[in-house]
């Protein structure tokens, strides 16, 4: 017995997260519409993930909070969307518009961001406020507020399988948030300049002196996680479809979802993400009062709950704080 | 002579505001009463973020429940039908205190479990929160209204404009008063530095649970008057959007600052106005790139740029 809340203290992650799964594993079995609901949820909590990783990426590179992860996704779709009008294919639109997000994400952090790299936090806040506005009022001059079809990585037909349904769409959004956050572990872990990106995060001047090029590390974590936000842009608009606001409520739910994993962990993004898009789904599905109007109130609340328990989220390491 | 200079051009912009209705017509008397909520709500921010240190992205959840009280307790009436909910008719004004007396106690409460969390963690659950007023409002439209909200009665344009700014003029007087002394000291040292005012004596508890009190006190009265303006109260009156408005005025304006709020309280209400006239297709676009460039040339604000100009100076 004492082992055990040895354990749950030391690393209350592992046991909570292998519960969590035994539960939904046992209650699919048992029934049908428990299965459908949990399957949608990853689906739609993969979407979540894939931003709130991009969210995390920016945060653990230049502590800034981007509230316009979303805007930026939602512009490099468009971008993707006029580039497939324009006659390229599919997929070499979806590739491009990914580019150019890189490219624009590393242009933004040298031009907008570099110049209030040693402003106060909120400072930088503001200015991710005013970028978001920005795009979303070119992307409303530019292509109109006019709600347009976007056609997607994969196919939306559902398939069967023993009672539950889902799509391609689905598998794949979790496959591709799974892969992105792999990838990005591998990055970040064994290749050198995935070091001196943790290294210019964690201690700039240290990086600097060993010769690393800390302004251009922080400018590639931005093209990172723009590139990531294209990405969740381009999932995301096969569902929702395209029009400017398309992101404005999944940035909320990123937002919670990176929060709830811990602000600083893209694998915590993840298990963040996946985690609000079952609990939504399950408490709209099983619990009365939880009408259609309460799901975020309820998912918010969740993340509030977590917070007090475990103020850095799930998988976030804890500050040591003085006092 | 600072001391004296201060005095002095508060009683220039006092008299300054009051001579204003004589000089505009009713709408510009209107847009200035919007400038005076604005004022009360940044006010209210300024006192959390830029003297205690302690950012919220949620202070539009604040003035919902001001605008909400003010409305429930003016008119309760649901938009389109009799039904009332046996709450007392106030005089409109005798609910500015009661929005923030409300609030205030909301505040206190929320400022208990936001003690555990810090920094960016801080933000983004106080925007969780308001995030989910507006749906929260929707869900139970028995007292609320839902969508459609409470109506109120309208009023005069000159008369919103005094009794905003008359409002907003005690709220100066009442924080700069409680930030003068003791516990606006204790509020810059928990600020400038946790350990510092602990071993101070400051009780970190006990003050920062005070600032979030405060503010939210200062955002119920600004949300009310916000209900008596816009002559409803729904959930739109008080969109996500507010809370960022309210936070962009508190840093244009610079924190730490009490008269740098005029300042942010006129620009978040002009702004959108003169991006209108720049560009007709695209407003919001010359509102981002505005806000992203003043950003970059004043980080500290406009009260920060006139303390370099007069740090220069000296």
């Amino acid at each position: 017995m004492t082992a055990i809340v040895r354990i749950l203290r030391r690393r209350p992650a592992a046991p909570l997260g292998a519960a969590a799964v035994v539960f939904l594993l046992a209650g699919s079995l048992l029934s049908g519409q428990f299965a459908q609901q949990t399957v949608s949820g990853l689906a739609s909590g993969g979407i979540y993930a894939s931003l709130a990783v991009a969210i995390v990426l920016i945060y653990r590179a230049t502590q800034v909070i981007n509230f316009a992860q979303g805007g930026m996704a939602m512009f490099t779709t468009y971008v993707a969307w006029e580039l497939m009008q324009q006659g390229y294919g599919r997929w070499s639109a979806y590739l491009l518009a990914i580019v150019i997000a890189f490219a624009g994400g590393v242009l933004l952090e040298r031009t907008v961001l570099r110049p209030v790299e040693n402003a106060p936090a909120v400072t930088t806040v503001i200015v991710t406020i005013g970028l978001l506005v920005t795009f979303n009022g070119l992307a409303g001059w530019i292509w109109s507020a006019q709600i347009r079809p976007f056609r997607g990585p994969f196919p939306t037909r559902p398939i069967h399988v023993g009672g539950v349904a889902f799509s391609l769409q689905d598998i794949g959004t979790i496959a591709v948030a799974l892969g992105a956050v792999t990838v990005l572990w591998a990055l970040f872990r064994f290749t050198r300049i995935g070091l001196s990106l943790r290294a210019a995060a964690s201690q700039p001047a240290a990086a600097r002196l060993v010769g690393i090029r800390v302004g251009w590390m922080l400018a590639l974590g931005w093209g990172l996680a723009a590139a990531l936000g294209a990405v969740s842009g381009i999932l995301v608009a096969p569902v929702v479809f395209l029009q400017p606001n398309m992101m404005d409520a999944i940035l909320i739910y990123a937002f919670a979802a990176a929060v709830l994993g811990g602000i600083d962990s893209p694998l915590g993004a993840v298990v963040g993400g996946l985690t609000l898009g079952v609990v939504l789904n399950l408490v709209g599905t099983y619990i009365h009062a939880a009408t259609a109007e309460l799901r975020l109130p309820i998912a918010l609340a969740l993340l509030l709950v977590v917070l007090l328990v475990k103020p850095s989220g799930l998988l976030g390491r804890t500050a040591v704080r003085k006092v | 002579m600072r001391g004296v200079f201060n005095y002095v051009a508060a009683a220039g912009v006092a008299v300054g505001l009051a001579v204003l209705p004589l000089l505009t017509s009713g709408y510009h008397q209107l847009e200035w009463a919007y400038v005076g909520v604005y004022a009360c709500a940044i006010l209210g921010l300024n006192v959390l973020t830029g003297y205690t240190g302690q950012i919220s992205l949620g202070h539009g959840a604040f003035m919902a429940v001001g605008g909400y009280t003010a409305a429930l307790f003016t008119e309760n009436r649901l938009f389109n039908t009799s039904l009332t909910l046996g709450l007392p008719h106030l005089n409109p004004l005798l609910t500015l205190p009661l929005a923030g007396a409300i609030a205030g106690v909301i505040g206190l409460a929320l400022g208990v479990p936001a003690l555990r969390l810090s920094g960016l963690y801080l933000a983004l659950a106080t925007f969780a929160v308001a995030v989910s007023v507006p749906s929260i409002a929707k869900r139970f439209p028995g007292q609320t209204g839902g969508t459609t909200g409470i109506v109120l009665d309208v009023h005069t344009g000159r008369w919103l404009y005094e009794v905003t700014w008359s409002s907003a003029a005690v709220l100066f007087v009442l924080v700069w008063a409680l930030l003068r002394g003791r516990t606006g000291r204790a509020f810059r040292a928990v600020r400038d530095s946790e350990t510092a005012a602990v071993s101070c004596g400051v009780d970190l508890a006990v003050y920062k649970t005070l600032a979030f009190g405060v503010s939210a006190a200062c955002a119920g009265v600004a949300g009310a008057l916000l209900a008596l303006i816009a002559g409803y109260a729904n959930p739109d009156t008080f969109p996500l959007l507010l809370s960022l408005t309210i936070l962009i005025g508190a840093v244009v304006a610079g924190l730490g600052s009490l008269w740098g709020v005029l300042v942010g309280a006129a620009f978040v209400e002009f702004l959108p106005v003169y991006a209108q006239q720049v560009s007709k297709q695209a407003p919001s676009v010359v509102y981002g790139v505005a806000l992203v460039a003043i950003m970059i040339v004043l980080p500290t604000g406009f009260a920060g740029l006139v303390r370099r100009v007069l740090r220069a100076g000296s």
